[in-house]
């Protein structure tokens, strides 16, 4: 069973329009171009290029000395005695002059984070390494933590950058374990102040619920309470993670019906135990890669998810043999994965960027950032903990139009969060687009149809709808009528699928 | 949520994608993909529903005026209770709360309520009960708590003990209107429509601001209007799957009929000045579209920011006070409209919070919490009984009221609704409209 339900694709069947699958999916698509390059590789090659990304160049690599570490900084002992002095003396000018101090710092933060989210945009826009930044945005949806909450841009970047670094770590050792000693994740769900005399349940419980076991799965409320015990202790100091012993409750714990001495890095191994461990990441990799089952699991996903769960326990939690198999399997190319995945307001504007090549427009990464949040996905800011629902929480009357307009805004100019008609000028070069296929309505119809849906054949109606409109433009194929057929082919319902 | 925090900077250079090698294009054998366009049957309300005259909506119970809307505004994050009906009378409160509790002397009298007051910042509120018009409902929650945000607020949601399954007012909506879904029954504000509801038919309405709620390739050029029209206001024949297409069909032709009037609605300038902030704004916009006779019966909104688990005592003053002002505001616009006895507005939070503080001057998720039901038609003043103190279950307070049978109150002397077929079991009512 668990041969054939990852059975390899046939190579010989690795077409351009499965190579535009593979790169939408471990990526964010691309021209025509780039998917026949990657058919041309051949699969195996092609799973290898995208997959051990790190033999791709990065052009510009972030490092964590791009953005200021020291603009949210606490007070240093002097400052605070200061304060406590002025406070006592009733020396008001001095307690205002502080209080505004960290108010500005706070101002700066928030400019702070904003950059970091427009880097992060672009990135996501122009990368080489398009599934090292996938995954960076999978692990930020999984692990949530909101810049609301922590207020402190620079903590937000570490954690990008950690799950930049171990996108395809191991899940224990690199990720999970990474997280429990993550400052912004501390901080997120208040194990800075989970100590002893007064323990902090936050973080033990998502850490079970959210993280790697699913809600209920394998664990009780008093697993929960034991564990926070576990956890007390692991805060931060600055920006590193720190152990205090003296907050750290060094008792016994009873857990999964176990006894020690255990601190929150064996709470991990006892974790790691339960049965639901590999399952549950698993079914969340499955949903945000194969197909994300709007119609609840099928026999087919079963035996697939229950294959790579077994893989990933005989490869000890590595995320790498995972996807190389996934991405190699007949199953990631079946009909009914293709196109069955309702693209995230990330994915749909960063993949509308990489295929239709947009003009540089004015404040277009902050404009686009703007529209995502509309979407529902603003960036270091998930609803919650949970993350992101995905699949068809992203659609609802108002995102459908924000989605359209969205892309809108990229082919015209026309800003989706403004009402009234504001082109900033710039043109869309849409005949570039489709150059080679523009010999009458008809051929350039069906090109855009095919390939921007990638599908084999264009639905009738659509292909007649588009007719009539260019009919309505005497039939002359120009950048304006180019532009026109792509703006309603991406107000199409089957755009939002990938 | 808000938005209003993007700064408006320097640009920044998308540039170009890729490094892949270019090859020429070349089309090959590509597998078949359908891509049949299919819309079922009960779509072809929505074309229809946009011509419904005021009031025409089927009320499943005779006697049961047909235009009772409900209001349902959900304080997200586990509102704490405590800090909001303030059992002054029992010192258990204060020794809990060193830190937290709310001295007597600041708090708000309810009349004829010895030992219970309401946050010093709930003035809005404490009005409307002097008007007779709010009633306070008790601690309120369900067996077997839950204290996942998550798992507590699908659990309101669906009415369901495990929080699976879909929304009891999607479920409202599949039942009284024959499985038909009512295009316009349901109007959330926000860019999500909550799980509440969501039916197996019923899909809500959602808009964050009106402005943004129609496709504006017309505006670029206007020669695009009839094709985007045929594309998205397309029906075709129905069936019985629930494709990824067919709900995007759906979704999309729905997007268009609501458009048009919801936008005519807002547009008026309100009867009376709203306070600041996000919650206001919200309701608000329901008052219009109230004024506006929309055959809407759900409205919902919702304020986040309860999850209190640190230093809460500033942050919970600034929501009580936005809380008790945009409700103050919301009824009076209703007044002066003429319609404070058509609507109910119903207040809740997925879960109160802990009886005592922690380490951190906040508190940790808890259980039950007081309810709020604003109208002409409710029980005026402090409903059912507030829970001990002392008698508590792993440090939280035991509940006294099912929410559900709330929900069976509204459902069945608001709403005019079967609750068993709703809630899936019959509730008793609980004692709170007149």
């Amino acid at each position: 069973m668990t041969v054939s339900s990852l059975q390899k694709l046939n190579p010989k069947s690795f077409d351009q329009r499965k190579a535009q699958h593979l790169l939408q999916r471990a990526g964010f698509g691309g021209t025509p171009d780039q998917a026949q390059a990657l058919a041309d590789m051949g699969i195996e090659k092609a799973v290898d290029f995208i997959v051990n990304y790190e033999n791709v160049s990065d052009t510009n690599p972030p490092s964590l000395d791009d953005y200021d570490k020291d603009i949210i900084r606490h007070a240093t002992q002097s400052e605070r005695a200061a304060i406590r002095n002025a406070r006592s003396n009733g020396d008001e000018s001095v307690v205002d002059m502080y209080r505004k101090e960290r108010q500005r710092r706070q101002r700066l933060d928030r400019k702070q984070i904003t950059e970091i989210e427009r880097w992060w945009i672009q990135r996501l826009a122009t990368t080489p390494r398009p599934l090292q930044e996938k995954l960076t945005l999978f692990w930020h949806g999984h692990f949530a933590t909101g810049y609301r909450t922590i207020e402190n841009s620079y903590h937000m970047y570490i954690q990008n950058m950690f799950f930049r670094d171990n996108a395809l770590g191991n899940f224990k050792e690199d990720l999970v374990r990474g997280i429990i000693h993550d400052p912004a994740m501390i901080r997120y769900l208040n194990n800075h102040q989970n100590r002893k005399q007064a323990p902090n349940e936050n973080l033990a419980r998502e850490l079970m619920e959210l993280f790697t076991l699913g809600e209920g799965e394998g664990y009780s409320e008093d697993d929960i309470k034991e564990g926070a015990r576990c956890l007390t202790g692991y805060t931060v100091e600055d920006d590193e993670f720190v152990f205090r012993s003296r907050q750290h409750d060094s008792g016994s714990k009873r857990i999964f019906g176990r006894s020690g001495q255990y601190d929150g890095d064996d709470f991990v191994d006892l974790i790691f135990t339960r049965p639901s461990a590999s399952k549950f990441i698993i079914k969340k990799l499955y949903r945000f890669f194969v197909n994300d089952l709007p119609n609840g699991e099928t026999n087919e996903s079963n035996k697939v998810i229950f294959s790579l769960s077994n893989l990933l326990k005989r490869r000890d939690w590595e995320i790498r043999p995972i996807l190389e198999s996934l991405f190699l399997s007949e199953h990631f190319y079946d009909e009914d994965n293709l196109n069955a995945i309702i693209k995230s307001p990330i994915q749909l504007i960063v993949q509308a960027h990489r295929s239709l090549n947009p003009p540089q427009r004015k404040q277009m990464v902050q404009t686009l950032a703007i529209a995502s949040d509309l979407m529902g996905q603003r960036l270091f800011a998930p609803p919650s903990v949970k993350g992101w629902d995905g699949g068809r929480t992203w659609i609802n009357t108002s995102t459908m139009f924000m989605r359209q307009n969205t892309l809108l805004y990229l082919l015209t100019g026309q800003r989706p969060d403004s009402d009234a008609w504001d082109a900033d000028g710039a043109r869309f070069d849409a005949m570039a687009l489709v150059e080679g296929h523009n010999n009458t309505p008809k051929e350039v119809i069906y090109f855009l149809l095919t390939t921007l849906l990638n599908v084999e054949k264009p639905n009738k109606d659509r292909v007649s709808s588009l007719e009539d409109y260019m009919k309505t433009q005497h039939n002359t194929i120009n950048n304006q009528t180019v532009t026109g057929l792509l703006t309603l082919i991406s107000a199409m319902p089957e755009y939002q699928l990938c | 949520m808000s938005h209003h925090h993007h700064d408006q900077e320097s640009t920044q250079s998308t540039g170009s994608t890729g490094t892949y090698s270019r090859r020429l294009f070349m089309q090959q054998g590509m597998a078949f993909l359908s891509m049949a366009t299919t819309v079922p049957l009960f779509m072809q309300q929505s074309a229809k529903g946009i011509m419904l005259p005021v009031g025409s909506l089927l009320s499943s119970q005779p006697g049961i005026p047909e235009d009772h809307t409900l209001v349902v505004i959900q304080l997200a994050g586990g509102n704490d209770g405590l800090n909001t009906v303030i059992p002054y009378g029992d010192r258990a409160y204060y020794n809990s709360r060193p830190q937290l509790a709310i001295k007597q002397s600041d708090v708000l009298e309810i009349p004829g309520a010895d030992g219970y007051g309401l946050h010093p910042n709930l003035t809005g509120l404490l009005e409307l009960m002097n008007d007779g018009q709010a009633a306070i409902v008790q601690g309120v929650g369900y067996p077997n708590p839950n204290r996942s945000h998550f798992t507590s607020t699908d659990i309101w949601h669906t009415g369901n003990h495990n929080g699976q399954g879909y929304g009891w007012l999607g479920k409202y909506f599949d039942n009284t209107c024959a499985g038909k879904p009512n295009p316009k029954g349901s109007i959330a504000i926000g860019n999500k429509a909550p799980l509440a509801l969501h039916g197996k038919t019923q899909k809500a309405v959602n808009f964050e601001t009106e402005k943004l709620f129609r496709w504006a390739g017309g505006t670029v050029d206007s020669s695009l209007e009839k094709t985007y029209d045929e594309i998205n206001r397309k029906e075709s024949a129905a069936k019985e799957e629930d494709s990824q297409l067919d709900f995007l069909v759906r979704t999309s032709l729905d997007a268009q009929v609501s458009s048009d009037r919801i936008r005519s609605a807002v547009s008026k300038q309100p009867l009376i000045n709203y306070p600041d902030g996000e919650l206001s704004k919200q309701l608000q916009l329901i008052g219009s579209m109230i004024r506006a006779d929309l055959p809407t019966r759900v409205y919902y909104a919702s304020l986040g920011g309860f999850d209190t688990h640190a230093n809460q005592l500033n942050g919970h003053a600034n929501l009580m006070r936005q809380v008790g002002g945009a409700l103050n505001a919301f009824q009076n616009d209703l007044k002066k409209q003429g319609n404070t006895g058509k609507v109910i507005t119903m207040v809740f939070s997925e879960f109160g919070r802990r009886v005592a503080q922690n380490g951190s001057a906040g508190t940790d998720h808890g259980t039950a919490a007081p309810m709020f039901l604003i109208g002409d038609y409710v029980q005026n003043g402090l409903l059912g009984e507030h829970p001990s103190l002392t008698n508590l279950d792993q440090g939280d307070l035991k509940f006294n009221t099912d929410f559900r049978e709330v929900y069976a109150a509204i459902l069945e002397n608001w709403m005019g609704a079967d609750s068993k077929a709703i809630l899936g079991k019959k509730y008793a009512k609980a004692d709170v409209l007149t």
